[in-house]
């Protein structure tokens, strides 16, 4: 069976996967056998950066799954991260337990300072880390599939239906920002001491939870290749290529797209679960509406359609943003810019299309712009 | 304490000159020497009540810090407002008196609130018909029983109809308000305060309605209540006129939109941006006007709109030429392109004059308030409200009855048969990205006397922006007038039951269910032609 | 279910009529379809062909009149898929295949199966189903290029391909817009040849302006002028008819 499974990946999905169970062994290895200052040591903060980046790459495989493969631009698609970050938020908030400045072993600092006396309904459970790694699949899930719900059966497409998902991200913020939601407001949640017993900021730790990222998106990238390669994924390309064709053939396009838009929600979810303990935080910065577009340019970087491509976009992009930020703060923002106007007039396949095009020069896909006309 | 200044002027021109104050009252005038609170506040009150010509500046005096006793002799003294020590029995120069061997009078509430109600039995009394009226008014807000003599007086003398008006109300009020005039007159007044209707007369009436007993009581509580009524009506009607505001402001905002989004097809995600760059016009035309025309300054919004315009065209018009034209029929690239072209903008707009606001001054014009029965509008808003429909009414002119709008209107219906009968595409896109962009530029202009100008302005407008185009339905802009006047009133309406935030928050679900509803907004086109 | 067999047809409309923003697209439009029957519609622009198409595919709500499917089935109260899969098949206009699919893989999605999300997501394609592509692909000559993508075809190779999926969805009715728009005199001939092939176990309605075609065709035919029937009959019988010259050559 595993056998069977590997062979019916492509080429790129076998070598990412093949490099990530590579990240996990080696990561490790370096972090805890090497001595610290030693040119092979990898120190802890670029281990959670790391981590962080395979977070995101997460989300970006998540949003290709939908752009990519069904042509539904979300530019919502940070909400359902920053959700599934907010109930790993609430667990570790949990764990925190009497150790808080207010010493409440019951309530977060953020509540007795707010004088809520009783611990909200949303709240009830969060101690338990089942529980809230439920909730890391059913909260964003959930808001994705009532959405998606909604939209997709009144045939709400192409630009509409990225501005009302960018509205959708932009309310969340707006609330999320409000201390009356029990979130902590403005300042989020945060201060964390531990995830299952062991000490958050512990090297242990950080090995671990970046070895969960590695893991996860191994996972995302086969579970999403087993879904795009079914007869289920040539029924959503065809929807992105031509939606009115696939309706006429009998196919309920709403029930396509439904699935496909909470599958990727709750991927992005769990994206944002293990993003929250390697950075520390999460407030309601996470819905700006920004932050979602940025994602799509990962996407569109490493080459939308691919799933690959949009890991390896978010990786290379978050990385070039680390570095901008830290050498050359001024011009970062001039660099994404840049990159946007660029890779959508000039690369309109991202990095992995370059290699498409040198293995069949004689095909020029623009699949998405194709689909776009009908919808204009 | 602008009356104070009023009745000091007062005071210098029509006592001073006499140089002799007339027979005055010296009890009064000996209780400032109690150093006592009560007996201050009593003696302001019996000299407000009196008619001696000298207590215009004494009162003056006192609520400076400006009166003094001499704790041993018992005389008041008050320094004028150059400095120079006066006796205040006879208004003269004390020549020779030291300041530092004497005691000031100090002031409390109480005193500064007998202050208060005696400036209106002062001014009552002036030559200038504008000081009665507003001692007239003052006396109002006093409605202080001790005053009814002197406003009787006044108004028998009194001959201009509108401070006549004033202090019949004044002597109402009193009247209403006293246990010991008949309850046929106490009636009388009520009906007259009651037509005065505003906020002071309905403090007055609830007044009336909680102290007093048996007929007046229920008919103070009927005025009571009907100027409630009329207050929440005012209220309502002051909740839409924010709304309109509101909307005018997302009109001018979102109409460039329109323009480029609703007409032409294309998601310009930096429209934001460029209604930042009017605002940075603004900010560069008043710092130039600050340096060399200084004089000019109240023409600023002038000169800034036609420069935005133009400044935001020409760049639009570049945008269109190297990025939008190779991105047509596709509107996702298109938004992701413009997205970034909106970065870049911000963080040059950064480089060039840093992140924090800049400061963009309001021409004489636009500052100041007025009333309109119960409603206060502010004229900033108000050239605002009318500048956006003069915008709209504009660029409805131009689509309808020029040839450039015609033109663009048929590239918009059918592109080939347009080139085919020799209208330049290519123009008219980069005209119309133009116009689009230029608009914005002067939304840009107004948004600058609102809003704090810095390079975030932009994104703050977008999503807005983009729900009012995709409410009012995309391509026709009497939709989007009518979009974004709702929205703005809706947003205001709900502002005072659920509060700013929520209200927002509530009004984009509101449009997220509406577009799932009609995907194609209020007042979509309909058929296959849309559809396609 | 207890609606009565209203007629013995396949396809059943009457007083079907539909405005868009005040323009009346069809006005009162009636027509009937045996079963088994081949028949062509035409009519000038605006006649009201497309419209038709869409009201008879659940596209469009008739703002009144009737819709019937195969004697009983309502039309006006289902959508698209639906009546897709109750036997409805309709080609486009303008050719409208998965462009960025193989030609196999083009057919294989037209292919009669169950449509479910759950069921496309576990599914793994039968042996019978490969027959069925391979016979279909034979019907319209693109066995050769089967492991080609869509978008490498000839404009009239498209517009077979998606014959292709009609037939291959094994609907009771086929509707076709103007199927040989843009195609050589060859390619036309033998698309009418194919179409005289389906339509010997297949309903067939055929929009189109080629009265070469139409000749070629040799089926009764109905004429469209602004959203009713103008006239009905064998196509001598109809271009004989003085209506119809007036409505062709009187602007």
């Amino acid at each position: 069976m595993k056998q069977s499974l590997w062979l019916a990946f492509d080429l790129k999905t076998r070598i990412f996967i093949a490099l990530l169970a590579l990240a996990i062994v080696i990561v490790p290895a370096s972090a805890l056998l090497t001595a610290p200052g030693s040119a092979l040591n990898i120190p802890v903060y670029a281990i959670a950066l790391m981590g962080k980046y395979l977070c995101y790459a997460l989300l970006a495989v998540a949003l290709d799954l939908v752009w990519g493969y069904c042509g539904i631009l979300s530019l919502g698609h940070g909400a359902f991260f920053a959700l599934g970050g907010y109930a790993m938020g609430m667990y570790l908030m949990r764990q925190i337990g009497a150790r808080g400045a207010y010493g409440n072993p019951i309530l977060p600092d953020f509540m007795v300072f707010l004088n809520i006396n009783s611990l909200p309904v949303t709240w009830w459970g969060f101690q338990h880390f089942p529980y809230a790694m439920f909730m890391v699949l059913f909260v964003p899930g959930l808001l994705a599939f009532g959405f998606g719900w909604l939209a997709f059966r009144s045939r709400v497409t192409g630009v509409y239906l990225s501005i009302i998902t960018q509205a959708l991200t932009y309310a969340l913020l707006l609330a999320f920002f409000r201390n009356a939601m029990g979130f902590g407001g403005n300042n989020g949640l945060t201060d964390f001491k531990d995830i299952l017993g062991f000490k958050i900021d512990a090297l242990g730790t950080r090995i671990l939870l970046f070895c969960a990222s590695a893991l996860a998106l191994a996972l995302g990238v086969i579970l999403a290749r087993l879904v795009v390669t079914s007869k289920f994924g040539k029924v959503l390309i065809a929807i992105r290529d031509a939606e009115s064709r696939v309706r006429f053939l009998g196919y309920r396009v709403e029930n396509y797209k439904l699935f496909v838009f909470t599958i990727s929600a709750m991927m992005a979810g769990v994206a944002g679960a293990l993003y929250v303990p390697q950075v520390g935080i999460i407030n309601p910065g996470e819905f700006a509406p920004q932050n979602s577009i940025e994602a799509v340019i990962w996407v569109a970087v490493g080459g939308r359609g691919t799933l690959v491509g949009a890991a390896l976009g978010a990786i290379l992009v978050n990385f070039g943003k680390t570095w901008f930020t830290g050498a050359l703060p001024e011009y970062w923002l001039f660099v994404l810019g840049a990159l946007f106007v660029l890779v959508t007039l000039f690369l309109p396949d991202g990095i992995l299309g370059i290699f498409k095009r040198r293995q069949r020069p004689q095909v020029t896909v623009d699949p998405v712009g194709e689909a776009q006309h009908g919808d204009a | 304490m602008h009356w104070l200044r009023l009745l000091a002027l007062w005071v210098a021109i029509a006592i001073l000159p006499q140089n002799a104050f007339a027979e005055g009252p010296d009890t009064a005038l000996a209780r400032f020497a109690q150093h006592n609170f009560m007996e201050s506040a009593k003696a302001v009150r019996e000299l407000a009540s009196d008619q001696w010509s000298g207590a215009g500046a004494v009162l003056a005096a006192l609520s400076d810090n400006r009166l003094y006793y001499d704790a041993a002799s018992k005389v008041i003294y008050f320094k004028d407002e150059k400095g120079t020590l006066h006796t205040a029995r006879d208004g003269l120069p004390a020549a020779g008196i030291d300041v530092a061997t004497l005691s000031p009078v100090h002031l409390n509430n109480a005193v500064r609130s007998a202050l208060e109600d005696a400036k209106g039995s002062m001014t009552m009394v002036s030559a200038d018909p504008v000081q009665r009226l507003s001692g007239a008014k003052d006396a109002f807000r006093a409605h202080d029983p001790a005053a009814l003599p002197a406003i009787t007086a006044e108004l028998a003398k009194e001959t201009d109809p509108e401070v006549k008006l004033a202090l019949q109300q004044a002597q109402a009020a009193i009247i209403a308000a006293s246990v010991d005039a008949p309850i046929a007159q106490r009636l009388d007044a009520i009906k007259v305060v009651q037509a005065r209707g505003d906020d002071l007369a309905l403090s007055v009436l609830s007044a009336i309605g909680n102290n007093a007993q048996g007929e007046v009581k229920t008919a103070a509580l009927a005025a009571t209540a009907n100027l409630q009524a009329t207050a929440a009506i005012w209220a309502n009607v002051q909740n839409v006129y924010y709304g309109l505001s509101l909307g005018s402001v997302l009109l001018l905002a979102a109409i460039g939109l329109a323009i480029t989004f609703g007409v032409m097809g294309v998601i310009n995600m930096a429209h934001g941006e460029m209604v930042m760059l009017g605002a940075y016009t603004t900010y560069i035309v008043q710092q130039w006007l600050r340096a060399y025309r200084p004089e000019w300054f109240d023409a600023s919004l002038f000169i800034a709109i036609p420069l935005a315009f133009l400044v935001t065209g020409f760049i639009g018009v570049i945008i269109e030429r190297t990025i939008i034209r190779f991105l047509y029929g596709r509107p996702l690239e298109t938004l992701l392109a413009t997205f970034g072209l909106s970065l870049v903008l911000q963080q040059a707009v950064r480089t060039i004059f840093g992140a924090d606001n800049r400061n963009v001054g309001a021409p004489h014009f636009m500052s100041g308030i007025f009333h309109l029965g119960g409603l206060s509008v502010t004229y900033g808003r108000m050239w605002i409200i009318l500048f956006s429909i003069l915008v709209f009414l504009g660029l409805q002119m131009l689509l309808r009855a020029t040839s450039f709008g015609l033109k663009m209107r048929a590239v918009t219906q059918n592109r080939r048969m347009a080139s085919a009968m020799g209208i330049d595409t290519n123009k008219i896109d980069a005209l119309a990205f133009g116009l689009g962009s230029g608009i914005a530029g002067i939304a840009g202009v107004a948004l600058s006397q609102l809003d704090n100008v810095s390079p975030n302005l932009g994104q703050s407008y977008i999503i807005d922006s983009f729900m009012v185009v995709v409410f009012g339905g995309v391509g026709n802009l009497w939709g989007t007038l009518v979009a974004a006047m709702s929205l703005g009133v809706a947003n205001k309406i709900l502002e005072p039951f659920v509060g700013a935030v929520l209200g927002k928050i509530l009004i984009l679900i509101c449009i997220i269910l509406f577009i799932q509803r009609r995907p194609r907004g209020l007042f979509a086109l309909k058929g296959r032609a849309v559809e396609s | 279910m207890a609606m009565p067999n209203l007629t013995n047809s396949v396809l059943y409309l009457d007083g079907v009529e539909v405005a868009f923003d005040g323009y009346k697209a069809l006005r009162g439009l009636s027509l009937v379809l045996e079963r088994g029957e081949m028949r062509a519609i035409i009519g000038p622009n605006g006649a009201g062909k497309t419209t038709m198409m869409d009201i008879i595919t659940g596209k469009t709500r008739p703002d009144s009149g009737e819709v019937y499917f195969d004697g009983w089935q309502d039309l006006t109260l289902l959508d698209e898929a639906t009546i897709a899969e109750l036997g409805i098949g309709r080609k486009f206009q303008k050719p409208t295949v998965f462009e960025s699919q193989s030609v196999e893989d083009n057919i294989l999605l037209a292919l009669k199966a169950p449509r479910t999300v759950f069921a496309t997501l576990w599914g793994r394609p039968a042996q019978d189903q490969a027959e069925r592509v391979d016979s279909i692909l034979a019907t319209i000559r693109l066995a050769g290029q089967r492991r080609n993508l869509a978008q490498s075809l000839s404009h009239g190779q498209k517009q077979w391909l998606e014959i292709g999926m009609l037939l291959a969805q094994d609907p009771k009715l086929l509707l076709v817009d103007e199927p040989v728009a843009g195609m050589t005199d060859a390619e036309t001939a033998q698309t009418a040849e194919l179409l005289r092939d389906i339509a010997r176990d297949h309903s067939v309605v055929v929009v189109e302006h080629d009265m070469d075609f139409v000749r070629a065709l040799g089926v009764k035919v109905t004429v469209l002028h602004e959203g009713a029937v103008l006239a009905e009959g064998p196509l001598d019988v109809v271009s004989a008819d003085p209506r119809v010259i007036e409505v062709y050559l009187g602007r």
